[in-house]
């Protein structure tokens, strides 16, 4: 790092104020979502723990069963699933979005927009997707 | 490291204002970023009004006209006024551009100026670039050649000159750099946008004979890898040229050397 220290006109050493960053940049999509990617990947840890309750539930024997179907299929339990799947959906859609990036194609501004976009809104209607379908054909619980 | 909030010397106040003492035909309000070294006071916002119908189209003729006619203690750097030298980039209403070629009709109300962000300030829009400057030396950025020269010049074909375009470009304004919260955070360890598209600029070159040695430098879990595509650097560029564009070649330069 750079010498940060000034010293003023009669010789005493003043520390160079930091000019501000993340108070004043303007907030961009690209930049929303790149905060919003690391959110639901650490989500994704929470989430897997919960598959893992559950299949070591199912494992153990139909009371251990019975307790995680009760927690999941209460309201707080269902909204919880709800933010698992769109974090799966977003997570996954924003690795798809790195993996072209990653080729080193769509880096056009109006291409880096639209993908940003889509990005955003498909993971939104594929969570509203799985869960109508859950809740239409499965049953839901 | 994230840091969200500024250290303590480092919190805006509220600053002058500075009253227009007529009536302005075409008035306009800029709020500026103003910290004096010599003065044990923190930064402040000054806020200035002038009149556009009396001055130049661009942000940088405001400037210059509240040094002139106002305040001639603001201090900011500047020089060519067209966009070539890369002297006047600032942080203007949160985005990163030159003053230059910012016009003022492509601003709306207030105009808030501050300096590039996250970066130690000398004197109220002067930010000390030393880091940056350094970072730039460490990528070796001139040509580098094991064959002996020739009597002539070293020559390249058009296509492989081509590839330098969207390259050259570049006047180092340092606007890209300092809009990336990857650098931001990590500057003492990340390249940045400004060097990376500089590395590449080099890594291209068909004439250039140390690309593996230029790799094998860059092949480090910070120096380039700490790039999370944000693509801030991108939009911010007055070029319009796109260091994401060149970091992502760059990663591909070192992965299919691997295979």
């Amino acid at each position: 790092m750079s010498d940060t220290a000034d010293k003023t006109v009669n010789g005493e050493t003043r520390q160079r104020p930091l000019s501000p960053h993340i108070q004043i940049y303007r907030w961009t999509l690209t930049m929303f979502l790149s905060i919003l990617h690391r959110a639901t990947g650490v989500a994704l840890y929470a989430g897997t723990l919960l598959l893992v309750w559950w299949l070591m539930a199912a494992a153990t024997g139909p009371e251990a069963f019975a307790l995680f179907q009760g927690v999941a299929g209460s309201w707080i339990g269902r909204l919880v699933l709800f933010g698992y799947t769109w974090a799966l959906f977003h997570h996954m859609f924003g690795g798809i979005k790195h993996f072209i990036w990653d080729t080193g194609a769509g880096f056009e501004l109006s291409a880096v927009e639209w993908i940003s976009r889509g990005a955003t809104v498909i993971p939104i209607l594929l969570t509203l997707i799985s869960w109508v379908l859950a809740y239409k054909f499965m049953g839901a619980f | 490291m994230v840091e969200i909030a500024l250290p303590k010397n480092s919190r805006v106040q509220k600053g002058i204002v500075h009253k227009a003492d007529k009536k302005l035909e075409k008035p306009r309000t800029l709020k500026i970023y103003r910290w004096d070294p010599e003065d044990p006071a923190n930064p402040r916002m000054d806020t200035y009004e002038i009149d556009a119908a009396d001055c130049g189209p661009m942000l940088l003729d405001a400037l210059i006209k509240i040094k002139n006619e106002i305040d001639p203690t603001l201090t900011f750097r500047r020089s060519c006024r067209e966009g070539i030298c890369g002297s006047c980039a600032m942080n203007i209403d949160g985005q990163n551009t030159l003053a230059c070629t910012k016009g003022l009709d492509e601003t709306k109300g207030k105009i808030t100026v501050r300096p590039l962000p996250h970066m130690p300030v000398i004197k109220d829009l002067v930010p000390d670039l030393t880091n940056l400057y350094a970072q730039y030396q460490s990528i070796e950025p001139w040509l580098k050649t094991d064959t002996p020269q020739p009597q002539s010049e070293w020559k390249q074909s058009r296509e492989d000159r081509e590839k330098l375009d969207g390259l050259y470009e570049c006047i180092l304004c340092a606007c890209c750099s300092t809009s990336c919260p990857s650098y931001w955070w990590n500057s003492d360890k990340y390249l940045g946008p400004a060097v990376l598209l500089q590395a590449y600029r080099w890594l291209i070159d068909s004439r250039d004979e140390a690309t593996g040695e230029r790799l094998d430098d860059l092949e480090d879990p910070f120096r380039v890898y700490r790039c999370h595509t944000i693509m801030n650097c991108a939009k911010a560029c007055p070029k319009g040229l796109s260091p994401a564009k060149a970091i992502s070649e760059i990663k591909k330069m070192m992965v299919t050397r691997e295979v």
